[in-house]
């Protein structure tokens, strides 16, 4: 016998206010947006307690908190692109490399057009274009070849790594501008740059997934595709934007990546792309669409990082760090699928 | 208005038609709608309303034919084109966005924004005055709509067409999934919206309804207009299902055949209970005999059923099959005693739709054709193919993916895979839902097959007629409680209802 049979029908049509007998108000909370950050920032509250029991003023300083926030903010503004892509019902696996590759392709333009010369501006410009025709790409081939997103973004992973490697010749570029340097390692209120474009970055998605249509249309699409279309909303078009966005981000994190590190390599983002969907998924984005939270992805990007860094000032072998990082994803989905089930319940196969 | 005989028709199609993929599913569609009325459309199910629903609100385009719209030809290349004119479709399958709010989705694709920044706030209040025009102020337009009935997702459904200049709306089978409370609520808005000048589309397998609420009704067989603008008063009911079958339907029910005095009891249900559910049912089925479960919507039949067969787990009472306990909460202890569920949610739950029709025949057989675990694929066609011939399933190509098939073809799959299994005791929730009225009978007929083969079952059925037909012994439900046993031939349709009101007023 099939396990679907054992599926309980939906509850009948009963009483038509039935919203109200929904169970008491505290789960109501819990299984609602805010409960569930709650639960992240409790999480994220364990890990200091954990920081500070351990190495005590090593971990909690000024200094080490930006430490932690730099390393965030990379993989964070990665995150971000991934959540809306996520939240559509899609998957992007190319992050991490398309972002590879818009640290080589960026590098290389400013060493070749006339290195002196050009502006730091170019070097923005050209990491940004790269992310978004790679995004482009994903899109169009998604959206109008009908290739599931996971085969799509797949085969851009992999196609880009072997780009990036291509133009480099495997060597790995030094970003002579000095202008793009000084810029990328300017402070603003004693805080790095990477921080502050990582908070506008979390600050303008958070805006656009809850405030404006193109969010609304985003969950609509990821919560049902086919009700989205019937409604008017140009589907296709709307897919590819969300890979452009994600490939966006991607040409942010980019030009981050070269600010931190001075050097466009093919192995920059290597497995960017899981830390990324780790970090949507821990943060309580549906991995199948409908549902996603800006401020949960940053709570579990700040997680993973600040896990990093509790592990590494206490000298822990980082496969334990890996193992520790399994373990949290797990844990994390299990605890949302028990609020969710006292959530709203899916109607349609 | 005045100066012509006939107010000029809204909406006016002529000779449409459209071929998909090897399949003509319009050969030739008229349809006349005048502004404020209630126009019914009926066809079995495999006649072409959805395609016809569906090219009329921009999803499909047609072959060839017209559609003319306030007298001027139109083409509606997308969804967009048909809600810009004022058509709007509610669905069947309530096209609605579980995980936002009632508000989000009466704007979905329209929102109410400035360049692109949602107004919140406005969305909401205009949100409130739609529900409040469709008698349902008590709806929040913050709640999420996932935790809304059906019928209220309807009213959602609704308030977005309404939140458009809509002249038109298209309603695919409204109240097949409402009780009848909620029915007669779904026809005062009808009625309100027509008095406003709306015209209503209104797709029902339902005759008893369109009498109620219908002006005139057009009829479709096989993909073509057989009946257009029929004055609903006028036209008997014989009428109608000739026009919709091409034949007459005499006796729906065929008749019991006496099931013998020896027959060995198979299914015997003890006290069982389930807290907050339906408290204390007792009963027993023996070889042959038919139990019917007759009750509202919301009586708690289908819980009971779900309880026997394991999917809920009982706080008390026993159920057993040919004297073996089954172990309570155990689908697995179910299934192996012998009890076969055909659910009610044949596509979320029986279904494997995108599988070929053999392949769900065999679903729960399948391992019977294997060798060394090594799968027969021939000898699964061969007996899905002769499950197909006798149960007149169409199409008959065993390869078809079950998703092509109609409602009543897909109940008769489900069907066949329990023939194929044997099964002693059969669950049928809600068989003929969304079938229509000639599939019906054939479904009917094969129900008494399979007790003439001496299968022990129970029929849950929101229409009462339906189980006073097939069952041989009732069970009147209300709110989980047994009202009365009796033998179905001593009982009929007013004296269930008569006895489900007397038991919600106690």
């Amino acid at each position: 016998m099939s396990e679907q049979n054992t599926k309980v029908a939906e509850p009948r049509i009963d009483a038509p206010a039935d919203h109200t007998t929904k169970a008491n108000p505290l789960q109501n909370f819990l299984s609602g947006p805010a409960g569930r950050s709650l639960g992240l920032v409790i999480a994220l509250a364990l890990l200091f307690v954990v920081g500070a029991a351990t190495s005590g003023d090593r971990f909690l300083n000024l200094e080490n908190l930006l430490t932690i926030l730099r390393y965030a903010s990379i993989i964070g503004v990665i995150s971000i692109g991934v959540t809306f892509v996520i939240t559509a019902g899609g998957i992007d696996l190319s992050v991490g490399s398309v972002m590879g590759l818009t640290t080589v392709v960026a590098t290389l333009a400013s060493v070749q057009l006339a290195a002196t010369q050009s502006s730091w501006i170019l070097i923005v410009l050209v990491a940004l274009a790269v992310g978004v025709g790679a995004g482009l790409i994903n899109g169009l081939v998604i959206a109008y070849g009908n290739v599931v997103a996971f085969i799509a973004t797949l085969a851009m992973l992999v196609g880009a790594r072997g780009l990036a490697e291509l133009i480099s010749g495997r060597s790995t570029q030094i970003v002579s501008n000095r202008d793009f340097l000084r810029v990328m390692r300017s402070e603003l209120l004693g805080v790095p740059l990477l921080i502050w474009i990582f908070v506008i970055v979390a600050i303008a998605g958070w805006f656009l997934l809850n405030r404006t249509t193109f969010g609304r249309r985003t969950i609509a699409i990821g919560g049902n595709l086919e009700a989205s279309r019937l409604a008017g909303i140009k589907v296709k078009r709307h897919l590819v934007s969300l890979y452009v966005l994600a490939g966006l981000a991607a040409g942010i994190a980019g030009i981050m990546m070269l600010g931190r590190t001075t050097a466009g390599t093919s192995t920059h983002g290597l497995l960017y792309e899981l830390d990324a969907i780790a970090a949507v998924v821990v943060g309580g984005t549906l991995l199948i669409g409908g549902r996603g939270t800006i401020v949960g992805t940053v709570l579990g990007v700040l997680i993973f990082s600040t896990l990093t860094n509790v592990f590494t000032q206490n000298n822990l072998d980082t496969s334990v760090q890996a193992l520790a990082k399994g373990l949290i994803i797990v844990v994390a989905v299990l605890l949302q699928q028990r609020f969710a089930a006292r959530g709203p319940r899916k109607i349609k196969s | 208005m005045f100066e012509e005989d006939q107010p000029r028709p809204l909406l006016e199609v002529r000779g449409l038609t459209k071929r998909f993929a090897g399949v003509q599913a319009l050969k030739g569609v008229d349809l006349q709608v005048l502004p404020g009325e209630v126009h019914c459309v009926m066809g079995q199910n495999g006649a072409g309303k959805s395609t016809l629903i569906k090219t009329l609100s921009g999803v499909h385009q047609p072959d060839s034919g017209e559609i003319r719209w306030e007298g001027k030809e139109i083409s509606l290349p997308r969804p967009t084109a048909a809600l810009d004119l004022g058509i709007a479709t509610m669905y069947q399958e309530l096209d609605v966005v579980d995980g936002l709010s009632v508000a989000e989705n009466i704007f979905l694709g329209h929102e109410r924004a400035t360049g692109g920044v949602l107004h919140v706030k406005k969305a909401n209040a205009i949100a409130r005055t739609l529900l409040k025009r469709l008698g349902h102020g008590s709806l929040s337009p913050s709640t999420e709509v996932g935790t809304l009935s059906a019928a209220n997702k309807q009213i959602v459904s609704m308030a977005r067409a309404l939140s458009r200049d809509t002249k038109l709306i298209i309603m695919d089978e409204p109240s097949a999934i409402l009780d009848s409370g909620e029915v007669s609520n779904l026809f005062r808005v009808v009625r309100e919206l027509t008095a406003q000048g709306i015209a209503v589309v209104y797709i029902s397998h339902r005759l008893e309804e369109i009498r109620q609420i219908g002006d005139r009704i057009s009829v479709i067989k096989d993909g073509r207009s057989t009946a257009n603008g029929l004055s609903v008063t006028d036209t008997p009911k014989s009428e109608l299902i000739r026009l919709m079958t091409g034949r007459e339907v005499a006796n729906v029910f065929p008749e019991r055949k006496p099931i013998p005095a020896d027959a060995p009891v198979v299914l015997d249900v003890d006290n069982l209970e389930l807290f907050g559910h339906f408290e204390k049912v007792s009963f027993t089925v023996r070889a042959g005999e038919t139990l019917g479960f007759a009750g509202l919507v919301g009586s708690k039949r289908s819980e009971i059923l779900e309880t026997i067969y394991g999917a809920r787990k009982a706080s008390s009472g026993r159920v057993s099959v040919n004297g073996k306990v089954l172990r309570p909460g155990s689908v697995t202890s179910a299934v192996n005693a012998g009890i076969g569920l055909s659910p009610e949610e044949r596509k979320s739950q029986g279904l494997i739709l995108d599988e070929p029709v053999f392949k769900n025949v065999t679903l729960s057989t399948f391992e019977r054709f294997a060798r060394a675990g090594h799968l027969n694929e021939e000898a699964e066609r061969d007996a899905a193919r002769e499950q197909i011939a006798a149960l007149e399933l169409r199409p008959s190509d065993p390869d078809r993916p079950a998703r092509t098939l109609s409602g009543g073809n897909q109940q008769k799959i489900l069907l066949a895979r329990w023939l194929v299994h044997g099964t002693p005791v059969l669950l049928l929730d809600e068989p003929t839902r969304g079938v229509d009225v000639g599939a019906r009978s054939e479904i009917y007929a094969l129900i008494r097959r399979l007790a003439a083969a001496g299968t022990a079952m129970i029929v849950v059925s929101s229409e009462i007629e339906e189980v006073l037909g097939l069952a041989d012994k009732v069970l009147v439900i209300d709110d989980g409680k047994v009202l009365t046993q009796t033998k179905a031939s001593d009982i009929d349709e007013h004296g269930v209802l008569d006895l489900v009101m007397k038991g919600s007023a106690a």
